[in-house]
């Protein structure tokens, strides 16, 4: 078997590139991908963990893919949610680039 | 109340009605005579009325007093004081001394009263107002209450008592015209001469007072029995308590009955109406004096080296203001300079230890200054109504040469009722003015013989009242003290001129000013008290002659003041003061009798004694020396007191500069500009600027970009997985 460890350490390394990914990028849509990325890499560690439990302890496990489902629900949620505020504001300001979404400064 | 078991027969049970009698008459015309509106009759017939039944009950008691053989009967009335030791109650004392001056003073006070509604009635219109007349009223009956409390208290207390009423009613007497001078002009002067008189009486009373404090201090009471059954073993073991108690009775004394050095308010008190002066300026109030030390006969006795200063006291004052009477021009002045001598006289026999001579002399002084005094009254109102006649007739010639519009009746009534005051009246008129008089008695000859009589009395000519009392006193002086006699002598003799003085310049010769011309005798009201009073000056020797069986004041006085040498009639004495009293007439008709004054002629006495005349005629500066000695640094201290003491130095540089300044300071800049501003104002401002720095600062972090966000939330979660998995 691929011992759980790899699999921890491509969700890292996912979840790594997803965060680089939100603070580097100015284009909100990117910045979507990224997070969308962040989540699945979370996916990917709850995936991991459920089937390493199943196999120690030998019974069927299912909890950490019954998370996924929910994990994906919300993703998909947010990213409706998102989508339409980035329209609404390309409306207003006809620029999505969030340097330049700075009005709520203090 | 203290009756003896023996007494079953008397009147004593009538005594608080002395005091209460008048205070009922008071009352009546106080509250009753401005709503019924009682004529000025009605007030003096209540006024009198309550004065003679003060006179009834006075012969009543004096009556049960002498079938109980003079022995004493004290009534208690009320409590009054009853503190530690000190017992004070308002008990009348009735033996005959006190009965003495009861009937004296009641007995003159009524006829003055009677008298009385003639001059005020008169005077009221001189001075223009008629509403005054009841106030005299009341003020006369008051003095009447106080001087009855004076002479029947029975502790010393209580006289002082009726001693500060009568001094109370003395001032508002003298001051009963308070706004105007003796001529009716707007002045200070009459309520100047109360004050004087109140202020005066009341160094006497700090006299008094002390005299009372050592008294109770040291022989433990006030009441007379008690003071004076301890006295003598005080004498014994601390004879300078005894000494210094009467002599400073001796300064009560010379308050209240006008001697050196507090005489000085009496001749001012003629200021008031001339009933006031005769009753209370010289028949009564300044008695009460003399009636003190001989009630204090027996502490007296017991200190010779006082007695002689009393008595040494009250010869020089009757030389002192027989001096003066001689160079007074105002009839009143000269009678109150006389008053002042006779006083002093009394004051002398009581020093000498002479008590029957003392209150004899005070008897028939009361008798013949009274009379005086009115008569000189009715002299007074006869020269202001002739002067008002003077004046209506000159009214009368000055309106004839306006004939044709001739006025009506009230129209020329009127004029002439305004002129007088105006026109004539541009020089002051002085009715009392002796220069203005002469001739009176041809225009006023009733007056003139009471006068007269009265005068005869006080020169002390046989066989008048004051012959005998003088002469009592004369005697006494001639066989114990030498000195004393030759002053009295030369007072004696100085009285006899300056009363014939006055006699030639008032009534003979001819009148020297229109008013005199023009005088009117004065009605029967005023007449007649003084008929009785002149009977009584006439007759009044008899109360005690110098001759066996008759001595009966003394004999009366004796059961109160211990047996008293009666002397027989001293020919050479009795001679020796008549030969003087008739020269002195003598050389005083030389002077003015003889060569009449003529209007306007300076007085004869005036170039032969040059300064000696100025100084009698200016009273020998006493006032001024008082007013520069005393009065000035007085008022100069309490001014500067005042003025720098108090306003420049307490109110305006400790209260305004130290006090105010260092508050003002303390607030201003210690406080408000140090603590407050800069201490708690900084600190606090220094709290709202420093948070608003930090939130400065620290709104930087709110920069408005999402990624800088992001950044601090993945460095959050960063921190604190770090810290969950190294913990």
């Amino acid at each position: 078997m691929i011992p759980v460890d790899y699999y921890i350490i491509l969700s890292a390394v996912l979840f790594t590139i997803g965060a680089l990914g939100v603070l580097i990028r100015r284009n909100p849509l990117i910045i979507f991908m990224s997070i969308e990325l962040m989540l699945n890499a979370g996916n990917l560690a709850f995936v991991a963990f459920g089937r390493s439990y199943e196999i120690a302890g030998g019974e069927p496990f299912y909890t950490g893919q019954i998370f996924v489902f929910f994990v994906i629900a919300v993703a998909a949620a947010e990213v409706a949610v998102g989508l339409a505020l980035i329209v609404e504001i390309f409306k207003t300001k006809k620029n999505i680039n969030i340097d330049e979404m700075n009005s709520l400064k203090g | 109340m203290y009756l003896s078991e023996t007494i079953s027969s008397g009147f004593f049970f009538l005594a608080p009605w002395l005091v209460f009698a008048p205070l009922t008459g008071l009352l009546i015309n106080l509250i009753f005579s401005k709503p019924f509106k009682f004529s000025e009759n009605m007030v003096g017939t209540v006024a009198s009325l309550a004065s003679g039944a003060a006179f009834v009950v006075s012969v009543l008691l004096a009556y049960s007093v002498s079938i109980n053989h003079g022995e004493v009967v004290r009534w208690r009335l009320a409590e009054w004081i009853h503190i530690g030791t000190l017992n004070l109650d308002w008990t009348f004392r009735m033996d005959s001394l006190s009965t003495t001056m009861m009937l004296v003073v009641s007995g003159v006070g009524t006829l003055i009263h009677i008298y009385a509604i003639g001059y005020m009635h008169e005077d009221v219109r001189f001075k223009h107002d008629e509403g005054r007349f009841n106030r005299f009223f009341i003020f006369l009956n008051l003095f009447i209450a106080a001087m009855m409390i004076l002479v029947s208290g029975d502790s010393y207390m209580m006289l002082f008592v009726g001693w500060e009423g009568v001094g109370l009613c003395s001032f508002l007497l003298i001051g009963f015209w308070y706004e105007m001078d003796t001529l009716g002009r707007p002045s200070w002067a009459n309520s100047n001469a109360a004050k004087k008189a109140f202020i005066v009486n009341r160094v006497g009373d700090f006299g008094f007072l002390i005299a009372g404090f050592l008294m109770f201090w040291h022989l433990g009471s006030f009441q007379f029995d008690e003071v004076f059954k301890a006295a003598p073993a005080v004498a014994e073991s601390a004879p300078w308590v005894i000494v210094a108690i009467t002599l400073f009775m001796l300064i009560g004394v010379a308050g209240k009955s006008a001697q050196i050095p507090l005489y000085i308010w009496l001749p001012d008190a003629m200021a008031g109406p001339t009933p006031v002066s005769a009753l209370i300026h010289a028949a009564t109030m300044v008695t009460a004096g003399v009636y003190l030390v001989t009630r204090s006969a027996s502490i007296y006795t017991l200190v010779p080296q006082a007695q002689y200063i009393v008595a040494m006291v009250g010869a020089v004052t009757a030389l002192f203001a027989a001096t003066i009477a001689v160079g007074q021009y105002d009839i009143k002045k000269v009678l109150a300079y006389s008053t002042i001598s006779q006083l002093g006289f009394m004051v002398a026999a009581v020093g000498m230890g002479a008590y029957t001579a003392g209150m004899f002399h005070l008897i028939t002084h009361a008798f013949f200054k009274a009379l005086l005094f009115l008569s000189a009254g009715s002299v007074i109102l006869g020269m202001e109504r002739g002067h008002h006649h003077a004046a209506h007739a000159h009214a009368a010639r000055d309106e004839k040469p306006k004939g044709k519009h001739a006025l009506s009746k009230v129209e020329g009534k009127k004029e002439v009722k305004n002129h007088g005051h105006e026109e004539h009246g541009d020089e002051v008129f002085d009715p009392g003015d002796m220069r203005n008089m002469g001739g009176l008695r041809k225009t006023m000859p009733v007056t003139f013989w009471l006068y007269m009589i009265g005068t005869l009395a006080l020169a002390g000519i046989a066989p008048f009242a004051g012959f005998w009392s003088k002469d009592e006193i004369l005697l006494d002086a001639n066989l114990h003290f030498t000195s004393i006699y030759w002053i009295l002598s030369a007072a004696a003799f100085l009285t006899a001129f300056y009363m014939g003085r006055q006699i030639w310049m008032v009534f003979f010769g001819r009148p020297r000013h229109e008013a005199a011309a023009h005088a009117e005798e004065s009605p029967k009201v005023m007449t007649v008290p003084l008929m009785v009073l002149a009977a009584l000056s006439v007759l009044g020797g008899a109360l005690n002659l110098p001759f066996e069986g008759f001595h009966n004041l003394g004999h009366w006085l004796g059961y109160t003041l211990g047996e008293v040498e009666s002397l027989p009639l001293d020919l050479k004495v009795a001679g020796i003061s008549t030969v003087l009293a008739l020269a002195a007439i003598f050389i005083s008709w030389l002077i003015y009798g003889r060569n009449p004054l003529k209007a306007g002629q300076p007085d004869p006495l005036k170039k032969p004694l040059g300064f000696i005349f100025t100084g009698m005629e200016n009273k020998w500066f006493v006032d001024e020396a008082y007013f520069a000695v005393i009065i000035n640094p007085f008022k100069k201290t309490s001014q500067f007191l005042a003025d720098v003491i108090d306003w420049r130095f307490w109110h305006d540089f400790v209260h305004d500069t130290v006090i105010l300044g260092t508050y003002n300071w303390l607030s201003e800049v210690a406080l408000n500009q140090y603590a407050d501003q800069k201490g708690i104002d900084a600190f606090a401002n220094w709290l709202g600027a420093a948070t608003q720095s930090v939130s400065a600062a620290l709104r930087k972090v709110q920069n408005g970009f999402v990624r800088s966000y992001a950044l601090s939330v993945m460095l959050g979660v960063v921190l604190i997985l770090g810290y969950l998995i190294f913990k």
